[in-house]
């Protein structure tokens, strides 16, 4: 072992030992890594034959090339009100007294950690044609007649940014805690106005916490499943509904598989671009 | 910003807490306000079997999953810990992927998988797939807490005598028994209210909480979902409240709090 090395803190070998790594890693060979490698197999064939049908057919039909957009479309539109919503949050939460700060915390955690479908079920009452918000909106008439919020792309939107909202204060949260209020100060005694302040210098500081949270965000929405099957309306199928239909009720395993690889390339793809703003191990 | 935060903290919560007053409602329909009192639909909860069966189901599984899901994760997290050989990146990616992969996807493959081995309907087919997604949040958490480890720790324990075994036990675990406690709980919440995958896997046999409420959900909207869903959101902001409190109260103590 290198002197660097040593100096970095290289902890005792006897209680790191390598072949602790064996088990978890069959595991995941076994029991995700075939059953992924099963499905390749199943996505490049047709009928028995070596193919690459499955996929032709994805990308040559402009009816899937309109979920592959709306999927896309109602991913970005969530990351951005996540954004203008928890940034807000989080710039609040770094600022506050710890107490306040808990209390803050607290009121993010209660629906991250609330069973998805309990939140889904919310929105499904509130959103209904007679719900509280249709309710709300009559009484301050600012419309003449119930509007439809839900089993649209209006209801997706709205359940998933409730849904992915807390993972974007989080993430902001974490880089906006390393910023040197020091910083701040020095532009305000230097003559920036407060607007100027924040603008300037503490937006571009948290750039970090943008991107990553924005990018957990995205990928996490174009692969969602339950909120857009709930809220959504027929027209608003997204990429993992469609692979649902195909696998659930027309048992087309083939075309099912190669719309998930579709998917899955996508995710890496923009995790791989992105890769220099973050890493895997700090998204949580 | 004030202002801001406040609305978006109540857009957060409300929709929660929306559900606790439904829940006490005498009507078959949800509609808001109620118009009478009535715990008609905790009854129906507590005095249906499939619902109870399903609770059950629900906790065994998280239980399952989290043990499961700490050895295995406990194991990666050590292997990885501060070590060094070739492709460890690719290994540490491969044991972190499912928590990037969309759940579709691990669904579809896990559901072939396991109708092919004769899993499906079974509490350890359900375990199996939990503890896919589940343990790589032990695994980031642990590799946090192991690299803010001070090695000096543990090779004094060593250069003292200890066996590796003892040095793990008695020096390791307790340093980072927080981050292991966070996240037990993370893989439990996973595990308890998982959806995605269980709707492929639980057949007819393994109807977990979340696939019952979903089944209630889709059929017709059934107010029991209601009750089921207060207990579930009491449980839940109990819980923060306490750990919130515990927090403030060790901080008034003056004891520090572990770096986790």
């Amino acid at each position: 072992m290198s002197a660097a090395s040593k100096a970095m803190g290289a902890a005792p070998r006897a209680l790191r030992p390598g072949w602790l790594l064996i088990p978890p890693l069959a595991f995941l060979v076994v029991f995700l890594g075939v059953p992924m490698l099963n499905i390749l197999k199943l996505s490049l064939q047709v009928e028995g034959n070596w193919s690459l049908g499955n996929f032709t057919r994805f990308f040559s039909d402009p009816l899937y090339a309109k979920v592959m957009f709306l999927t896309l479309k109602t991913a970005l539109i969530v990351t951005l009100s996540c954004l203008v919503l928890g940034y807000p949050v989080a710039y609040t939460m770094t600022f506050a007294r710890k107490g306040a700060r808990g209390l803050i915390l607290i009121a993010v955690m209660i629906p991250f950690w609330t069973s998805l479908l309990v939140r889904t079920y919310a929105w499904m009452i509130l959103l209904q044609t007679h719900g509280l918000v249709n309710r709300l909106l009559l009484d301050l008439r600012l419309v003449s007649e119930p509007v439809k919020l839900i089993y649209n792309s209006t209801g997706v939107v709205i359940g998933m940014t409730h849904v992915l909202l807390p993972y974007m204060i989080l993430c902001l949260c974490s880089s906006m805690e390393s910023i040197d209020k020091n910083l701040l100060a020095a532009g305000k005694s230097l003559g920036g106005r407060p607007f100027q302040v924040f603008s300037r210098i503490y937006v571009p500081l948290s750039a970090q916490g943008i991107a990553s949270g924005s990018l957990l965000v995205f990928i996490m929405g174009i692969g969602y499943y339950i909120t857009p099957a709930l809220l959504g309306g027929q027209q608003d199928t997204m990429i993992a509904q469609l692979i649902q239909i195909q696998v659930g009720d027309l048992l087309n395993w083939g075309f099912a598989s190669a719309i998930a690889f579709v998917l899955l390339a996508v995710t890496l793809l923009f995790l791989l671009v992105f890769k220099s703003f973050i890493r895997l191990d700090k998204l949580w | 910003m004030k202002i801001m935060t406040i609305a978006v903290i109540l857009f957060l919560i409300l929709p929660v807490f929306v559900i606790v007053p439904m829940s006490f409602s005498s009507a078959q329909y949800l509609t808001f306000p109620p118009p009478g009192f009535s715990t008609r639909w905790y009854e129906k909860f507590f005095g249906d079997e499939q619902w109870l069966e399903s609770l059950r189901l629900s906790l065994t599984v998280g239980v399952l999953t989290t043990l499961l899901s700490l050895v295995l994760g406990g194991m990666a997290a050590l292997g990885l810990s501060k070590s060094r050989f070739r492709g460890k990146a690719a290994v540490q990616n491969f044991l972190l992927l499912p928590m990037v992969m969309p759940t579709i996807i691990v669904a579809i493959a896990v559901y072939g998988f396991q109708s092919r081995i004769g899993l499906i309907g079974t509490t350890t087919g359900l375990v199996v797939a939990h503890t896919i997604l589940a343990s790589p949040f032990i695994v980031v958490t642990l590799l946090s807490a192991l690299a803010s480890i001070d090695p000096n720790l543990e090779n004094a324990a060593l250069s003292l005598g200890a066996r590796p075994a003892t040095a793990f036990f008695r020096v390791t675990l307790p340093v980072i028994k927080p981050s292991l406690l966070s996240g037990a709980l993370f893989a439990f919440i996973t595990s308890f209210g998982e959806i995605v995958v269980t709707l492929f896997i639980s057949g007819v046999s393994a109807i977990t909480l979340p696939k019952k409420m979903w089944d209630g959900v889709r059929t017709q909207i059934d107010p029991t979902i209601s009750a089921i869903s207060s207990i579930l959101i009491v449980g839940i902001v109990s819980f923060l409240v306490a750990a919130h409190v515990a927090n403030l109260r060790r901080e008034v103590h003056g004891v520090k709090e572990p770096s986790s």
